[in-house]
């Protein structure tokens, strides 16, 4: 266990000895998108009767940042151990898979969950959503930035370059998250759009998300969990089984 | 009680290469032991897949009776490595680093022996100095004490001494001594043929990921019987003592003798042949040369 835990501050340590850039720069990036998305679309939009169009935007944008960020964290240490070399010190030393995998994936949750967080207390000045339902709020959020978190841990493996990375993220992660309805309700895609957002799995994280602060959402929050619950196991599974192969790690 | 390591029929392949062919290995427990070949001789290969960070191909290796693939975390936990590459984490200063690798290997208060192992280490005054902040030889003492912060019975040491400066060469091999004396087993690799002569009780040798040689220190030396001469002559080397020159540079030569009773008849067939010496070395066989003879000058 004390293997698990020093692995953990390890990660953690990491990220706040660089909090400026890890912490403050994406809650930074979200207020802008929340600056610029309300000015202009908030005359013409109303999603969910009676949501100002800047509230209903607060929970995909604090999701959407969750996401990445947990994504980030993972893969760009593994990434960054792998390149500089001293992924060697924690494979040498007797931490089991699922230890690995738990503190990667834990400190991924932390800086994804922090950086979520600070959206939400930094978009209160803008606006201020309701929380009908705190648990379906932290259960996407956990189960979400859990997935991301594994997801990061699989791309760090996999990649050798840093812009093998920057690909994963910019044609897998960034297209996923915007045409998951962040900054929309799917209702408002053509039939086919609508269809198509039906197998992205980010969709549902942000619509079970976005039901906990409004009770309405474009699908049974139910539907959401077994959906980003079942990504997140199979992901885990998947990042399991690689490290227990050594997959690009264990030559 | 299990060897401390052992290898059994162990084969890895690069692609097309045969990093590793069929290696078989005992290293007794307590032994002060010495892997060398040239580069690219499958040494860090063979390392590697002792501590995990290779996986082997074909064959069962276990290091004091712990399978490194099947019973990985016991296997690892009784084993340091100090890796080849030099590695290190820029967020970390030195103390932190030793700590934190204490950490993975489960140890909570581990301070008195990161102490120690920097005091012999020579590292004390760095212990709060950041890691990027210190020279490569310096880096290269952390990565030693690194790999002993869980006191580990077997230490593997892959050229340990590249680019460390003369006075930590010294105080580093006292220190391993120190440790062999304890009981701890050690395997070596180095380029440095003079350090494994003077280290290790049993070498073995490695050329295109094959055993070529294993045997103690003292038969590998032994098997070279007989002496070299170096002679500074005025004049040409009799014909008759032609086909036992190893190396020529204009009236320096160095020959092999089969004994030293062979001197004698050297020395009457320069003076049948009125040719003066004007100087005379005798060499000692040394590890450098089993090394040449067994595994050749390229390694080819
Ligand atoms: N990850 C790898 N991928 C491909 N080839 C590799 C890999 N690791 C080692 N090799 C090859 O395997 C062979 C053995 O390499 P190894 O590092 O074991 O040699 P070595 O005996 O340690 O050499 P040196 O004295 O230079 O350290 C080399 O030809 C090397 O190029
Ligand atoms: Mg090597």
């Amino acid at each position: 266990m004390l293997s698990f835990f020093s692995l953990l501050y390890k990660e953690v340590f990491r990220v706040w000895k660089v909090g400026f850039q890890t912490v403050l720069a994406p809650v930074l990036t979200a207020l802008l998108y929340l600056l610029i998305f309300s000015h202009v679309l908030a005359q013409h939009v109303e999603v969910y009767p009676g949501v100002h169009y800047t509230a209903f935007l607060i929970p995909g944008l604090m999701m959407m940042a969750i996401l990445q960020n947990a994504f980030a964290n993972s893969s760009s240490s593994l990434i960054q151990s792998k390149i500089t070399g001293n992924i060697v010190f924690v494979l040498l030393a007797p931490i089991a898979y699922w230890e690995f995998l738990a503190a990667y994936v834990l400190a991924s949750m932390l800086r994804g969950l922090v950086v979520g967080i600070g959206i939400y207390l930094a978009a209160l000045w803008f606006a201020q959503p309701p929380m009908l339902f705190p648990i379906w709020i932290i259960l996407f959020a956990v189960l979400g930035s859990a997935m991301l978190g594994s997801l990061g841990v699989v791309a760090g493996m996999w990649a050798e370059k840093f812009d093998q990375l920057a690909g994963f993220q910019n044609f897998i992660i960034m297209p996923l998250t915007f045409l998951s309805g962040v900054f929309y309700s799917i209702h408002s895609l053509p039939p086919f759009w609508q269809a198509l957002s039906r197998f992205n799995p980010f969709f549902y994280m942000i619509d079970g998300f976005r039901y906990g602060f409004f009770g309405v959402s474009d699908i049974s929050p139910w539907i959401s969990l077994m959906v980003v619950g079942g990504c997140m196991l199979g992901l885990m599974l998947l990042s399991l089984g690689l490290l227990k192969s050594g997959y690009k790690l264990r030559y | 009680m299990p060897p401390a390591i052992d290898v059994r029929q162990a084969r890895k392949r690069y692609g097309e290469l045969q990093a590793l062919d069929s290696v078989d290995l005992r290293i007794e427990q307590g032994e002060f032991f010495g892997l060398l070949g040239p580069n690219g001789a499958g040494k860090t290969t063979l390392i590697n897949l002792l501590s995990g960070l290779a996986l082997p191909d074909e064959g069962q290796l276990s290091v004091l009776g712990h399978d490194v693939v099947k019973q990985y975390r016991a296997s690892r936990r009784v084993l340091g490595v100090v890796p080849q590459e030099l590695a290190f984490d820029p967020f970390f200063t030195v103390r932190e680093t030793l700590r934190l690798q204490s950490g993975f290997f489960g140890l909570r208060r581990n301070d008195t022996w990161i102490d120690e192992v920097m005091h012999h280490l020579d590292l004390t005054d760095k212990a709060d100095t950041n890691m990027r902040r210190l020279s490569g030889g310096m880096k290269r003492r952390v990565l030693v004490a690194q790999a002993l912060v869980h006191k580990p019975p077997v230490i593997v040491l892959d050229e340990p001494t590249a680019g460390v400066d003369v006075e930590l060469r010294q105080s580093l091999w006292r220190f391993i001594q120190q440790l062999n004396r304890d009981g701890h087993t050690i395997l070596l690799t180095t380029h440095y043929l003079e350090e494994a002569e003077a280290l290790c009780t049993r070498i073995a040798m490695l050329k295109h990921g094959r055993i070529v040689a294993l045997d103690s220190t003292q038969n590998l030396l032994s098997s070279l019987a007989g002496c070299r001469v170096r002679l500074k002559l005025a004049g040409n080397l009799p014909a008759s003592l032609l086909l036992q020159v190893v190396e020529q540079t204009n009236d320096d030569y160095l020959l092999t003798l089969p004994s030293y009773q062979a001197l004698e008849s050297m020395l009457s067939e320069l003076r049948v042949a009125g040719v003066e010496v004007h100087e005379m070395t005798l060499q000692q066989p040394d590890l450098e040369e089993v090394f040449l003879r067994l595994v050749g000058r390229a390694g080819h």
